[in-house]
């Protein structure tokens, strides 16, 4: 455990956003934003509505294109064009609007864009029961509650959807997962559960960028927290060292922060 | 916090969940059969009603008949449920369809050769299919309005192609082809039975079937998943176009004659074939066998009535009427599940 976090901290980031900046239209989301997360890592990104912490998470993810600025994985510059792209890194994210299919069952959702098929002649044939099998195996192994397999997504409840886009991100997160307010929809139980989660993922290797808008989430499992004020870096601070006061402070300007000094 | 008592409320809350949800998924899977079922006895149901009306109904004649009738729209019905399970519309069916008889039939003419003229009405409905893809996905015409556009050039293109008239003494094993048939199977039905197993195989049981739902249902999330929509649109309108073709050119077979005026109506009946099947025109869902069925419910409910001596007139206001009435059903029903 020990020994995973100092190797951490000496290798290149898994994630590294270098001056990147997104705007649409006349309206700038992120300017000049810089961070790194790094193996074993969870870190968070707290921020007001509108601060571009989606945004920032979408770049990622190959949803949006940055305008200017750098995305590093693992030392090397990367252009991610399509969220096709961010998969193959090994970059998964969990989006706000769970981005589920409603009218297929839980295991098309969770395989989509990677379905376990057969070729024969011109065709993929879908192999669903290889597909039931390792779902079950993601399902367990991470222990999310989805009552069954062959249910369509749209008869789920949030939480049970909210397993869904968990599942399917953990499952096949090799390098960095990324959630955006993972457990909005969730109650305290299921909340407690993603959250251990979240730490066995860390404990695994892999670098977790999580999207929170609850401090004591933040506080219970992040290692260290970025705050956005209005698109741009307020501040970055090691939950060691910080206090909710202070975050809060820095996400609502009470404190100016010490911006692009990371 | 009484965590002690709170705890086994929370679990049986949990377990009635799972109930639920499973049930729900069985409802699902029930409501699909109930779905096609109600259709299947709607079309069991006329059956009955034109045999005991008319006793040349069931006739082997008969039957050849209206198996030679659904054969056309059937075909454009397959092709249509791709594009409406993507949340899409194909308005330019009815005028590929002229268009390809015609192309076809000056290419087989013109060439002696029955074979390159298949290819070249092969070729161009693909191309039509292909350029209402182009247009879906590249200056991102709404379909509709895509489709529109395709519909009046390919009509504007048939009639340049022959001046406004017909073209006649196709080759007699073409014409031969489009009249002749097995027992009470016409070769057209055959040929629009083996596309429609092929494509509902294709959408259910393949990768691409299964990307052609995720779209229809949520384009944002299929995206986010790593889909390119944009070639999922390309390829569902090709099909469309290309089955739009084969569409054409069974016609022409059948009538002996390529007409360069539009099949008009004819994707009305595609349309209403795919919907009355269960497909939903916001995309996500819908099924080829479903469609088949519509397909066929409305060559029925066409033959019958002709038998009965009811005026065509009439037929036109009943197809309104079905298909309102078939989504009208399957609207309150969903309804009722939700």
């Amino acid at each position: 455990m020990t020994a995973e976090a100092t190797s951490a901290e000496s290798g290149p980031a898994v994630l590294a956003l270098v001056e990147v900046g997104k705007h649409f239209g006349g309206v700038s989301a992120l300017q000049g934003v810089s961070i790194e997360v790094h193996r074993g890592e969870v870190v968070a990104l707290v921020g007001d509505n509108g601060a571009g912490k989606s945004t920032l998470l979408r770049c990622v993810a190959g949803a949006h294109l940055p305008d200017v600025g750098s995305i590093e994985v693992d030392g090397r510059p990367v252009v991610i064009r399509h969220p096709s792209e961010a998969r193959a890194l090994g970059i998964e994210a969990v989006h706000q609007d769970l981005a589920l299919a409603d009218h297929l069952d839980v295991v098309a959702n969770m395989f989509l864009g990677r379905e376990i098929s057969r070729r024969i002649g011109p065709f993929g044939v879908l192999d669903n029961r290889a597909m039931r099998a390792k779902a079950n195996e993601i399902i367990s192994e991470f222990g999310i509650k989805i009552p069954s397999l062959r249910a369509r997504v749209r008869h789920l409840s949030g939480g049970q959807r909210q397993g869904v886009a968990i599942g399917r991100a953990v499952g096949w997160g090799t390098k960095l997962v990324m959630m955006d307010e993972p457990t909005a929809a969730l109650g305290v139980r299921e909340t407690a559960r993603v959250q251990e989660l979240i730490k066995s993922l860390a404990g695994k290797g892999l670098a977790v960028l999580l999207v929170s808008h609850n401090l004591d989430q933040v506080f219970e499992i992040c290692d260290r927290v970025y705050v956005l004020r209005r698109g741009r870096l307020a501040a970055e601070r090691k939950i060691a060292n910080t206090t909710k006061e202070e975050v809060v402070g820095l996400i609502t300007g009470a404190f100016a922060g010490e911006a692009a000094t990371t | 916090m009484t965590q002690g008592t709170a705890l086994p409320t929370d679990t049986m809350a949990k377990r009635s969940e799972m109930e639920v949800t499973e049930s729900l998924g069985r409802r699902e899977r029930i409501r699909a059969v109930v779905n096609s079922s109600l259709v299947g006895a709607a079309l069991v149901a006329l059956v009955v009603l034109f045999s005991l009306l008319s006793p040349y109904f069931l006739s082997e004649s008969n039957i050849f008949r209206v198996l030679e009738q659904v054969s056309v729209v059937a075909v454009l019905a397959v092709g249509q449920a791709f594009v409406i399970i993507t949340g899409g519309i194909d308005l330019s069916e009815a005028a590929l369809v002229p268009l390809v008889g015609v192309i076809s039939a000056l290419v087989m003419n013109s060439q002696h050769s029955i074979v390159v003229g298949v290819a070249a009405g092969l070729a161009v409905g693909a191309g039509v299919g292909l350029l209402n893809g182009f247009l879906v996905t590249v200056p991102k015409l709404p379909p509709f309005i895509a489709t529109l556009a395709t519909f009046s050039a390919a009509d504007g293109t048939a009639l340049l192609a022959t001046g406004g008239q017909p073209v006649f003494n196709l080759p007699s094993g073409f014409t031969n082809f489009g009249q002749g048939g097995l027992s009470v199977f016409p070769y057209m039905a055959i040929v629009a039975i083996a596309i429609a197993v092929l494509f509902q195989f294709i959408l259910a049981r393949t990768t691409f079937g299964r990307h052609v739902y995720a779209m229809g249902s949520n384009p944002v999330a299929a995206r986010l998943a790593g889909l390119h929509n944009a070639r999922i649109s390309l390829m569902v309108y090709s099909i469309s176009g290309l089955l739009s073709g084969i569409g054409g050119m069974l016609l022409t077979a059948f009538v002996s004659t390529a007409q360069p005026a539009v099949a008009l109506n004819s994707e009305l009946d595609a349309i209403a074939a795919v919907v009355i099947g269960g497909a939903s025109l916001f995309g996500g869902e819908g099924t080829i066998w479903g469609a088949m069925l519509g397909a066929l419910l409305l060559a029925v409910l066409n033959n019958g009535t002709e038998l009965l001596g009811i005026s065509t007139y009439v037929q036109t206001v009943l197809l309104g009427v079905v298909v309102a009435v078939a989504v009208a059903v399957d609207n309150v029903r969903r309804k009722a599940e939700a």
